[in-house]
């Protein structure tokens, strides 16, 4: 076996199910389910699986948010990670801002490999693991479905435009997971008990300005029904195609 | 003060369709339009990107640029911005765009804007329309910086001819070896006759009322019909009737076809975040309740086995 240390980023999110509304021209996050963010999940499980497999010793779980996140390094900890760290920072930083405090906190870890998941459903920038990246001078290897370690190298294979891909990097390195790499695993009754045991860190983000600035946040014109027909399937389909042609003016090969 | 640069998105000489998207847009933010083109052997694709508004076109031809590399690219284009200054430089929100967006970004210590739909660039700021939460929500952020670095999504902007001067400028090569820190042991294309999800302009889909591989054939054939592209919902691609790539959604592909068809897919808030920004929708459902009827132009409450087929049929008259 191999006895990497895994570091996984995990952001906490609205719930994919959640109704989004404003309040004061912000979006109101009162009463909403807070989840994992998908990508992370998958990240967290990855990292776990790599455990299993004798090739990491220790996986922990840093997430830079308010206190509610610690919410989200539990459910990882009830997963299967070892440990946690809460970065203390406003919920409102942005992805440079997330970046470089979450940077700071992977560095005084020195991990082998630095997981996450290649967007966030929320703010959907894909940015964060990239930058982080950067600012470390690691190599990054984004949207993987699969990796295999040996001689201190990474094997990723991962989506790319027109077709799928396969990178090798050195490692230490950061990796961004697609969901298609794996399917997380829920928290046993034993997990949830254990986590609570676990340990967790809090330390404050570096203190840093946001590049960008949040002009205005509204909710979408939102896409209203049209036209809805319940007929024959041979009117029906007639009147269809005639939508087709002559409103949308499809060309039919 | 040198305009709007878009870079070029390109694998073997295929180039991206929003890379024309984006130069076609770029005249409206005023000042000249480049085409930046990075690859080994590309110097002959440079002619054209003037037919779509290319007042210059930058090219950086050399071995080291042969397959898309975070290191070579981002060294590259950071030589470049300190030589010619642009004013801002858009990507296409692809894997590679965002991933070369993203590390220039940070090298400049900036602020980027991801996956925009929508842009206003004038001197040194940008202000981007962004879908946040799956797109139940959108977000107005400015980003400043010289040069302003973006990324747009594919489909929002329409590829418009127009003439260029399309001067071709040949950069001086500035990665080196030591910039390169990934090695690109292999790429599969996915071998399809039909468009891929994302730069297609009509776009079907089947969902879980397919039931089966034989319901994923009925709506391939409408698909071929329109020359679209096929995609599906997570029902489907989780029971195996279509690949992984296929997935239209939160967690797979957002599309903004010019149509998109849904076909026995109930139109789950996951599945419109990929798809209800689509110019017209139409959808096929048995269920007169479906959700996906809340976004569709043109809904039939019907039995797709029976519908598609006859539908097929009609569009061949
Ligand atoms: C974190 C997360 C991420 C997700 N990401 C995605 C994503 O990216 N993409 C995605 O699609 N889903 C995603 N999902 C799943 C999503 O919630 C739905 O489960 C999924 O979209 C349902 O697929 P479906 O509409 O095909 O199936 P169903 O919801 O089962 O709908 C099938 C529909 O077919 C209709 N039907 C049945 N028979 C026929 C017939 N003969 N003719 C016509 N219509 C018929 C039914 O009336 C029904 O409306 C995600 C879920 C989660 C929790
Ligand atoms: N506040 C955060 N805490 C921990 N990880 C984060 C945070 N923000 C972003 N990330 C990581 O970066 C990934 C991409 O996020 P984003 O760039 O915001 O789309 C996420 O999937 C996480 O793995």
């Amino acid at each position: 076996g191999m006895n990497l240390k895994v570091l996984v980023c995990v952001k906490q999110t609205f719930d994919t199910e959640a109704k989004i509304e404003l309040k004061d021209g912000k979006i109101n996050d009162a009463g909403i389910n807070l989840i994992i963010n998908p990508y992370d999940e998958v990240a967290v499980e990855g990292a776990i699986q790599l455990k299993e497999k004798k090739i990491a010793t220790e996986v922990v779980v840093v997430s830079a948010g308010a206190d509610k996140a610690m919410d989200a390094i539990r459910t990882a900890l009830a997963m299967g990670a070892d440990r946690g760290i809460l970065v203390k920072q406003d919920t409102a930083a942005d992805e440079y801002a997330r970046a470089v405090a979450l940077a700071d906190a992977i560095k005084a870890e020195s991990p082998d490999l630095i997981l996450a998941g290649h967007v966030a459903s929320d703010d959907g920038s894909s940015q964060v693991p990239t930058r982080i990246a950067e600012i470390l001078g690691l190599p990054h290897v984004n949207v993987i479905t699969s990796i295999e370690i040996a001689d201190g190298k990474a094997t990723c294979t991962s989506e790319a435009d027109g077709g799928t891909a396969v990178t090798e990097v050195a490692i230490p390195a950061v990796i961004s997971s697609q969901v298609s790499w794996n399917e997380p695993r829920y928290p046993s009754m034993k997990g949830i008990m254990q986590a609570k045991k676990k340990p967790v860190a809090t330390v404050d983000a570096v203190a840093v300005d946001n590049k960008v600035k949040i002009v205005e946040v509204g909710l979408p014109a939102g896409k209203t029904a049209g036209i809805k027909i319940e007929e024959d399937p041979d009117v029906a389909a007639a009147k269809l195609a005639d939508w087709m042609k002559n409103t949308v003016k499809v060309e039919v090969k | 003060m040198a305009g709007t640069w878009v870079f070029v998105d390109q694998r073997d000489g295929n180039i991206r369709k929003v890379s024309y998207e984006l130069l076609s847009e770029a005249k409206k933010f005023g000042g000249e339009v480049a085409a930046v083109i990075f690859g080994q052997g590309v110097e002959g694709l440079a002619g054209e990107f003037a037919k779509y508004g290319a007042d210059k076109v930058y090219v950086a031809d050399d071995a080291i640029f042969a397959a898309y590399n975070t290191g070579a690219y981002v060294a590259q284009i950071v030589a470049m911005i300190k030589e010619y200054s642009p004013n801002a430089v858009l990507f296409g929100h692809t894997i590679n765009g965002r991933d070369m967006a993203s590390r220039l970004a940070q090298k400049l210590d900036a602020g980027l804007a991801t996956d925009a739909i929508a842009a206003e660039i004038s001197d040194g700021k940008g202000i981007f329309t962004r879908a946040i939460y799956a797109g139940k929500a959108i977000a107005k952020v400015e980003v400043t910086g010289s040069p302003v670095v973006a990324t747009i999504r594919a489909g929002v902007w329409e590829v418009v001819e127009g003439a260029g001067a399309g001067e071709v400028v040949k950069a001086a090569i500035a990665a080196t070896a030591a910039d390169v820190y990934q090695a690109a042991k292999e790429f599969i294309p996915t071998v399809s006759a039909r468009p891929e999800l994302t730069e297609a302009a009509v776009v079907v889909s089947g969902g879980r009322g397919c039931k089966g591989p034989d319901g994923i054939k009925v709506v391939e054939q409408l698909a071929d019909l329109l020359g679209a592209a096929l995609g599906g919902s997570r029902a489907s691609i989780d029971s195996g009737w279509l690949g992984h790539e296929l997935q239209v959604g939160q967690t797979g592909k957002v599309v903004c076809p010019g149509l998109y068809v849904a076909c026995g897919i109930s139109g789950a808030i996951q599945h419109l975040a990929g798809m209800s920004s689509s110019k017209f929708i139409a959808a096929i459902n048995t269920d007169t309740e479906a959700p996906i009827f809340g976004v569709a132009d043109f809904g039939v409450v019907g039995d797709l086995f029976k519908v598609v087929p006859l539908l097929c049929d009609e569009l061949k008259k």
